[in-house]
């Protein structure tokens, strides 16, 4: 078992065609996620990595009976990438591209939400079931099948955590890159409930970081409702308030949003919080330890 | 991206946001002849910097002859103003900007920042102008009037009054307030602002509402669709080095400890530098190299850390991922023959390849160069090498 994707999952990409696109279409493809086609405006009825290539995602949803969608187009055009895609009848869409304006995602993410289409990212890695389907740019041969489920802000900070998870024995179910970004898709808060239901999950990492109060929602949530053992990362503990972190979401504003105040959050809310994302492994090792 | 207080004044006026009048100055009698332009017998001499508490840090004067703005503007023109905002080292003031004097019957907050939580712009208004706002969220937030707008629906009506109600505006007040905030709202909008502050908005003794003050930020990401706020940048208000290593794609932020950091990704990067801290030791800054760390690239982190004299020691920590690990290796071994490397270098390689990438190091044998296991292992060998064990 799994969240959100799987190995019948069919997915299409958008921005099929461009470098980035075909690149990563490839690599998904090798890791043995369908891929079933592409969208690149004025190539449609072409065949690129051997699949289709359609001039709309509606064309395509028809075309193919695709369900999720892998966004790798331009930042300009990320919020019409999402909205077509929302329009078009597609369940998810998984947003890679980088530097979309935060007033475009506002709008695109309102949209989706009202066409009930989920979205992760932007800004992010994607997602991955561990040796089922890989939806993103992540290195997959790092994500052993297992039994905790991974959500995070970063990209990297997913690679570490799983690569901990794993060097210790255990595995992933699946991993979900959520994004850096002030507005963005699904969050821990939709994403817990998916795992705390799934069967195979027996354990959840939750990494997140400055800015914003996504992990402060997240604690009332595991407080109420998340049975199965949590241990958090926060990044940016030693970050300067009112920079910028890379991510555009990472910044302490207004003296909210701090790493301090969200690591309190989440031991109160009786997560297994640690200071050092190098700890992240044997803090797993410990909590499903103790719960057997 | 941020503006100085005259360019978001500019913007301001293009929206009919009413603002004092003002002219900007280089020079103390181009300060003067502004001030003759402007006519009247009251004048404000204000520094031009990005930062707040300009006045508290005596960058904002108030002259009451045109000798005095001659004076005034001498003195400020120059000058290194210490805010709560600039740090302990400061601005040098190189514009200021010269307004006529305003009939300040109260004084007002007024901004617009985006609301993560709500994933919408929020309008913010109190009666405690002039005041750091966030003090008054943290000791009086029942004197802060927060109003959502849903772009889908944009500023309606009803939002105005609940800020003119809420600011408890008299009758003949409100319809002029409203105005302001809705033409502050689509210009907030209209110019994919991040955030923007009035502090104070003053009511003058004739009822009019005045921006005193101005203060606009933008999303970064949006400023290809607005060249025109892009002419507006200020590159001396910008960090040389964090703009130097923006032109290559890197993202850096320098910071007052001893290890240099260099690592893929902002989210490691940050872990990176928490896991230091951890262990005993500083990070001399934040070093994202991005996902596809080359040679180049790695080398001018090298070149960019080393110019911070503080640095005692570099952890290079890179979770390799599409980019293998033996190709990141070469680029730190190529690194080092373009870059001096005078101080102990800690690498920690992991994920594509890594073993190969070890192998590469090791038979390097560069005197320097330390390999560590994983994260820890390598934030503890930097933190040993800051230390001169």
């Amino acid at each position: 078992m799994s969240i959100l994707v799987n190995k019948d999952t069919k997915v299409i990409v958008q921005g099929f065609t461009g470098k980035e696109g075909s690149f990563h279409a490839e690599q998904c493809m090798a890791y043995g996620t369908k891929i079933v086609g592409g969208v690149t405006p004025n190539k449609g009825g072409q065949e690129h990595l051997g699949q289709p290539v359609f001039n709309t995602v509606r064309e395509a949803v028809a075309a193919t009976g695709a369900t999720v969608s892998m966004i790798f187009v331009p930042p300009a055009f990320v919020a019409d990438a999402v909205m077509e895609a929302a329009d078009a009848g597609i369940e998810l869409a998984v947003i890679i591209t980088e530097g979309a304006p935060v007033r475009d995602m506002q709008a695109a993410k309102a949209f989706a939400v009202k066409h009930g289409m989920m979205t992760i990212g932007p800004n992010c890695p994607g997602i991955i079931t561990a040796e089922e389907c890989k939806i993103g740019i992540m290195p997959g041969m790092i994500f052993k099948k297992g039994n905790v489920g991974l959500i995070s802000k970063s990209g990297t900070l997913t690679y570490e955590g799983a690569n901990q998870v794993c060097k210790e024995g255990f595995g992933i179910t699946t991993a979900v890159g959520i994004g850096g970004d002030p507005i963005i898709g699904l969050s821990y808060k939709q994403l817990l409930p998916m795992f705390e239901a799934d069967p195979e999950t027996e354990a959840i990492v939750m990494i997140g970081e400055i800015g914003g109060d996504l992990e402060i929602q997240a604690a009332a949530y595991i407080k109420e409702h998340i049975t199965k053992p949590v241990v958090a990362f926060i990044a940016g503990q030693s970050a300067p308030a009112g920079k910028r972190m890379g991510h555009a979401g990472a910044i302490v504003s207004g003296g909210a949003g701090t790493a301090a105040e969200k690591m309190a959050a989440l031991t109160a809310a009786g997560v297994r919080v640690v200071v050092s994302p190098a700890e992240i492994g044997k803090a797993v090792a410990e909590v499903l330890a103790k719960k057997k | 991206m941020n503006i100085h207080e005259y360019q978001a004044k500019q913007i301001f006026a293009k929206y009919g946001v009413p603002t004092p009048r003002g002219i900007i100055a280089n020079t103390p009698s181009q300060a003067m002849t502004n001030a003759q332009e402007l006519g009247g017998n009251v004048w404000v001499v204000k520094a031009q910097i990005h930062a707040g508490g300009r006045g508290l840090g005596g960058g904002v004067k108030l002259a009451r002859s045109l000798a005095e703005v001659k004076t005034l503007a001498s003195e400020i023109l120059g000058m290194t103003l210490v805010t709560h905002q600039t740090g302990p080292e400061g601005k040098l003031v190189q514009k200021i900007y010269i307004e006529e004097g305003a009939d300040i019957k109260d004084e007002l907050y007024l901004g617009i920042v985006l609301d993560r939580a709500k994933e919408m712009p929020v309008i913010m208004a109190s009666t405690e102008g002039g005041m750091a706002i966030e003090d008054v969220a943290h000791n009086t937030p029942e004197k802060i009037i927060k109003v959502a707008v849903d772009p889908a629906i944009g500023f309606q009506a009803y939002h105005g009054r609940e800020l003119a109600f809420g600011l408890g505006l008299a009758k003949e007040e409100q319809g002029k307030f409203i105005k302001f905030a809705a033409a502050l709202y689509k210009l907030y909008m209209e110019n994919d602002a991040e955030m923007i502050e009035i502090n104070p908005l003053i009511k003058t003794g004739s009822g009019d509402f005045l921006a005193l003050d101005g203060k606009m930020g933008f999303d970064d990401s949006a400023l290809g669709r607005h060249p025109e706020i892009e002419d507006m940048r200020d590159l001396s208000e910008e960090d040389a080095d964090e703009r130097e290593a923006s032109r290559y794609g890197l993202s850096y932020i320098s910071l007052d400890g001893e290890i240099g950091c260099m690592v893929n990704g902002a989210g490691l990067a940050m872990g990176t530098m928490d896991t230091i801290n951890y262990m005993g030791g500083t990070p001399a800054n934040f070093l994202d190299v991005g996902g596809s760390a080359n040679a180049e690239t790695v080398a001018k982190g090298f070149q960019i850390i080393l110019k911070n004299p503080n640095v005692k020691a570099i952890f290079v920590n890179i979770f390799g991922g599409i980019v293998r690990c033996d190709r990141i290796a070469n680029g730190i071994l190529e690194a080092t023959k373009l870059v001096d490397v005078h101080v102990p270098v800690i690498v920690r390689l992991d994920g594509t390849n890594a073993p190969e990438a070890a192998e590469i190091l090791k038979n390097a044998n560069i005197a320097n160069v330390i390999v560590a296991s994983d994260l820890a292992d390598g934030a503890a060998k930097a933190v040993r090498a800051a230390k001169g064990e």
